[in-house]
């Protein structure tokens, strides 16, 4: 296995849930995205726009009935690859925990309140490393002092109720860590915390990738998060991409209005005083399908009759840095040249998917 | 979808008519979209959801038919309920019994009188039965539970120690469990049609003062609260007109259940001989007790008011289950 | 965790005492007071301030209500006027058989509710669902008099297939220890009288079991499906558990704990549920005798019943909160 594959390659990845008496909605809507060991990839969008239903697709945590699943992940793991969309149930509780692991955003009803925290971190040690007793008990121990925890060994016997906030998730993290997974998905891990302890836990975070080379994929919509720790970001809207970069060029050169848009709406300290914040209008309500137009020309300054005419293509910058699915995109004099990815018929007709 | 107009025909259009063009056609899509219920009340919301839910209906068919019944009694029974005009067709001890037949859709009781009258006359005294015992319930335990909520809410030491005392006050109905309640009073005011009502009223008074009381307290913790008292609002104007009106919504859910537990436990007197021991008004729980000696031999006649009961009580408790559900935040998104 | 029982147990006091009042007020006001309940409709009015005075009751209302109080709390609850002997006494002779069937209900109820609403909520909207749903409210909607009356009528009387009465076949001999017949048939292995015992039981049991049955089949379903939804059932999945672990351990441990507390109301409400059960099968219980007691209105025994019922339920709420807080961490920090 060549190291130029990617950890985890997901293609065209699309949830659309059913309801009894309501139409399909799509949550996620060809999202396509890679994730490399070592490297953060951030998930960036306001609430509604599909991310946290990405991570749980690729954890398999979906409802088994009403969802659909369309699409791949391909992950590479020692033994090959798998697709991590079709493994089967059994197979994939046994990469859950030891391959995948998965922080979550509200620490305290994450974690079950009549069961004491050791035996919540054992429970995963003696399922996937066939840990026993004491010996499980002490590496527990040691994972909570990896993450900070003081005095584990008294902490094990305690309940999550009487643990702060931060203290959580960082057993949390201590769960998800304790098998060296190769991938971590992190769903908005700090947006129930202090600011403080907000920068603890992210520093915690870019610790464990840099030290095990874990791929992380983190999920926020939080700006100062991803421009502190992300290597790579896709940023959403409505259940598709709408822009692609690393974090250097997306910060400096957004493309997308809705980049933009987003950037604009964080104050900034360097901005001369009395200069207004430019919010993004109206709300992830007021969207069209995408198999009309772009999604996001109801909240775009820049829409022209061209946006509303089937869904926008998927098109790469001159310069290679940006990927970004607008037909007026923000011209930057060195990103202005495009290559068209992918025909707008190919995203819109994405049906073959059924299981 | 329709999607000739090409970025040619755009061209075409006068540079002034552009921008109007692009809004019609972005109305045009969003338009596209029913609307999805925004700003309409938790009730009509929880209403439209009730349209859609086969238990809502089945409970409130049976619920508007039993209704009907009851209303239009005199008009739809064919006989007088009391009237033995065929008494000497009819022998129990003789095991003598005559079913349904063309006078007599569902034949006659023991005492040769028809059988169908007595049930539709029935359902009228056994609807005055529940919604009578409710609105005992449902007043008294409001107003316990509403002084207790409110006292709480209100605060200060004088509004816990009244809370305090109404709530050991309900603490001790409840110990009493319903149906002894219910012979305790019907055994102090002896046996009426008055005392089944009161009696299995009063028995469901703790519940809706718990109901009511809970509800209120956890609306007084909202954060609205917190803001209506912050623009200075008085607290007793905000107990009055926010918090009482939102915490309706579960006893009125238990109200509609009440409904069914009344009508049963009404029965359960009935057997117990504390119900209405006049014979004039047939109700359905008397008919049932009465016909119990006749169980082997002629079992329809505890049958029909049986299934009467049933039935009854199983609308109305299908009706309140889908209101409760209709009406409950975590399944309403 | 001795502390809040010690603190439960003085929360019982004003309920208890206030209980007392209430019970004293009634005999108080019963048609005519207490000294016509106890003699003969054709005593005279000697006879009834004789009574009066030998019963205090010409004595100020209080120092009635503390002699009142007193004679409770001695265990004495007056004299049946049925069998003329002390209330206490009928209660205890009667206590085991009504126990047995309690507590033959609650083994039905719970065994047949806890899998039945689990099963229902993990195949929720299927065919056993839909069972479970329909049949506990049918289950509520039906009296329960008439429920063991058709249960006798078809399953006794008809197929014959369980005796219609009584707690034991006539002629059947066994030897008394404890007065709980299939517990005594156990410990002198009298296997004749365990199994008549048990065929006695089935169906005032069931009928008993209808309504907790019920409840504890549409609690454990509304709570299984409200606790699979929990984010810790998610994590615990995230986190590639076996799923009989994170069944057991995450969803059923959390789960059950709401029924527990139903579990103890429902025990309470059994007693009442007896009265209507026992008098159908004849079945030698407290039940049963309460039954004739209301209808001879014997005030004394009902008086006793009341008191008996609410100690008992207020003792099981006790228990009740007391095993919650044994489960439930978050309830013993409090």
């Amino acid at each position: 296995m060549s190291s130029s594959t990617p950890l985890l390659a997901v293609d065209e990845l699309s949830v659309a849930f059913h309801r009894r008496g309501a139409g399909e909605t799509r949550a996620v809507d060809g999202v396509s995205f890679t994730l490399e060991e070592g490297r953060v990839t951030g998930l960036v969008g306001e609430s509604g726009c599909g991310k946290s239903v990405t991570s749980l697709a690729l954890m398999g945590l979906l409802p088994d009935r009403g969802v659909e699943v369309g699409g791949s992940a391909v992950m590479r793991l020692p033994e090959g690859e798998v697709d991590l969309l079709r493994l089967s149930r059994r197979r994939l509780r046994d990469l859950r925990g030891s391959q995948l692991a998965m922080i979550f955003q509200d620490p305290l009803s994450s974690l079950n309140p009549v069961v004491p925290i050791g035996r919540q971190v054992t429970e995963i040690l003696k399922r996937h490393r066939g840990m026993r007793g004491s010996a499980a008990r002490k590496e527990a121990a040691d994972l909570l002092y990896r993450v900070g925890i003081p005095d584990p060994t008294r902490r094990l016997n305690e309940y999550p109720h009487q643990l702060s906030g931060g203290m959580r998730q960082r057993a949390l993290i201590a769960m998800a860590v304790a098998c060296k997974p190769r991938l971590m998905i992190a769903d908005e891990p700090t947006t129930a915390l202090d600011v403080t302890i907000q920068a603890q836990i992210l520093e915690l975070l870019k610790d464990l990738v840099t030290e095990e080379g874990t791929a992380l994929l983190m999920i926020t919509h939080d700006l100062g998060v991803v421009a502190g720790l992300c290597d790579d970001i896709n940023v959403l809207y409505a259940g598709r991409a709408v822009e692609t970069a690393p974090r250097r060029p997306l910060f400096a050169d957004p493309t997308h209005p809705y980049t933009v848009g987003l950037l604009g709406s964080v104050p900034r300290l360097d901005a001369p005083r009395g200069e207004p914040l430019t919010p993004v209008r109206g709300s992830v309500n007021d969207n069209i399908a995408w198999t009309d137009g772009c999604a996001f020309a109801p909240r775009c300054d820049h829409y022209t009759m061209e946006c509303l005419q089937g869904p926008p293509p998927l098109v790469r910058t001159g310069d290679g840095t940006h990927i970004h699915r607008c037909v007026n995109p923000i011209d930057h004099a060195d990103v202005v040249d495009q290559t068209v990815l992918e025909s707008p018929a190919v995203v819109g007709e994405d049906e073959e998917e059924r299981e | 979808m329709p999607t000739t107009p090409s970025s040619q025909s755009d061209e075409k259009i006068p540079f002034h008519q552009r921008k109007a063009a692009k809004v019609d056609r972005l109305a045009e899509l969003m338009g596209d979209r029913g609307d999805d219920g925004h700003g309409a009340g938790i009730w009509r919301e929880a209403f439209a959801r009730m349209r859609r839910s086969p238990m809502a209906i089945t409970g409130a068919v049976i619920v508007a038919v039993f209704i009907v019944v009851a209303l239009f009694s005199p008009l739809i029974a064919p006989y007088s309920p009391t009237s033995q005009a065929w008494g000497n067709e009819v022998f129990p001890n003789r095991n003598e019994f005559v079913g349904p037949r063309g006078e007599n859709w569902l034949g006659l009781d023991h005492l040769g009188r028809d059988m169908f009258s007595r049930m539709v006359i029935g359902a009228r005294q056994t609807l005055m039965v529940g919604v009578v015992a409710t609105l005992v319930g449902f007043l008294f335990g409001a107003l316990l539970g509403g002084t207790a909520g409110a006292c709480s809410v209100l605060g200060g030491r004088w509004g816990r120690q009244v809370d305090n005392v109404v709530m050991r006050v309900i603490d001790m109905m409840l110990a009493l469990p319903t149906l002894l309640l219910a012979v305790t009073v019907a055994a102090l005011v002896g046996p009426s049609l008055t005392t089944v009502m009161l009696a299995v009223g009063i028995a469901q008074i703790p519940i809706f003062a718990r109901l009511l009381r809970g509800a209120m307290i956890s609306q007084g913790n909202r954060e609205y609260v917190l803001a209506a008292q912050a623009m200075g609002v008085r607290k007793r104007k905000i107990a009055l007109t926010h918090i009482l009106p939102n915490s309706m919504g579960p006893v009125i859910v238990q109200s509609t259940l009440t409904l069914a537990t009344a009508i049963i436990d009404a029965a359960a007197l009935s057997y117990l001989g504390l119900g209405n021991p006049d014979a004039n008004f047939p109700e359905w729980g008397t008919m049932l007790s009465e016909a119990q000696r006749f169980l082997s031999s002629a079992p329809s006649l505890a049958v029909y008011p049986a299934l009467g009961i049933i039935i009854t009580a199983l609308g109305f408790t299908l009706l309140g289950e889908s209101l409760r559900e209709a009406l409950d935040p975590k399944l309403r998104k | 965790m001795l502390r809040f029982i010690v603190r439960r147990l003085l929360q019982l006091i004003p309920t208890l005492g206030g209980l007392s009042i209430l019970l004293f007020v009634w005999l108080q006001r019963l048609p005519g007071g207490p000294e016509y309940a106890l003699l003969p409709d054709d005593a005279t009015d000697e006879q009834r301030q004789a009574l009066r005075r030998s019963l205090g009751l010409d004595e100020p209302l209080m120092v009635q209500y503390l002699s009142f109080l007193r004679r409770i709390l001695q265990g004495d609850l007056g004299t049946s006027l049925q069998t003329s002997r002390p209330v206490m006494d009928e209660f205890f002779l009667r206590f085991p058989a009504t126990f047995e069937l309690g507590v033959t209900a609650m083994i039905i109820a719970v065994t047949i509710g806890l899998p039945l609403g689990y099963l229902a909520a993990r195949k929720r909207g299927g065919v056993l669902d839909f069972a479970a749903v329909g049949g506990s409210l049918l289950g509520i909607c039906t009296p329960v008099f008439f429920l063991a009356f058709i249960l006798k009528v078809v399953f006794a009387e008809g197929l014959g297939l369980f005796p219609s009465a009584f707690r034991l076949s006539p002629g059947l001999g066994r030897t008394d220890i404890t007065g709980f017949f299939v517990l005594d048939g156990v410990m002198t292995r009298e296997w004749d009288v365990v199994w008549d015992a048990l065929a006695h039981l089935i169906l005032p049991g069931l009928a008993l079991a209808s309504i907790p049955l019920a409840v504890i089949t549409r609690m454990t379903r509304a709570s299984v499906l409200e606790v699979m939804g929990e984010d810790y059932v998610r994590t615990a999945n995230a986190k590639g558990l076996h799923r009989t672990t994170v069944r057991t351990r995450h969803v059923l441990r959390n789960a059950l704990l709401p029924v527990v507390t139903a579990m103890g109301l429902l025990a309470g409400s059994l007693f009442a549920g007896a009265v209507l059960t026992e008098s159908v099968f004849a079945f030698p219980g407290i039940g049963s005798f309460v039954y004739v007691a209301t209808q001879e209105r014997d005030y004394p025994v009902l008086t006793g019943f009341i008191l008996l019922i609410a100690t008992m339920y207020v003792f099981i709420n006790l228990l009740v909160d007391i095993s919650y807080s044994l489960l439930d961490p978050r309830v013993r920090a409090q």
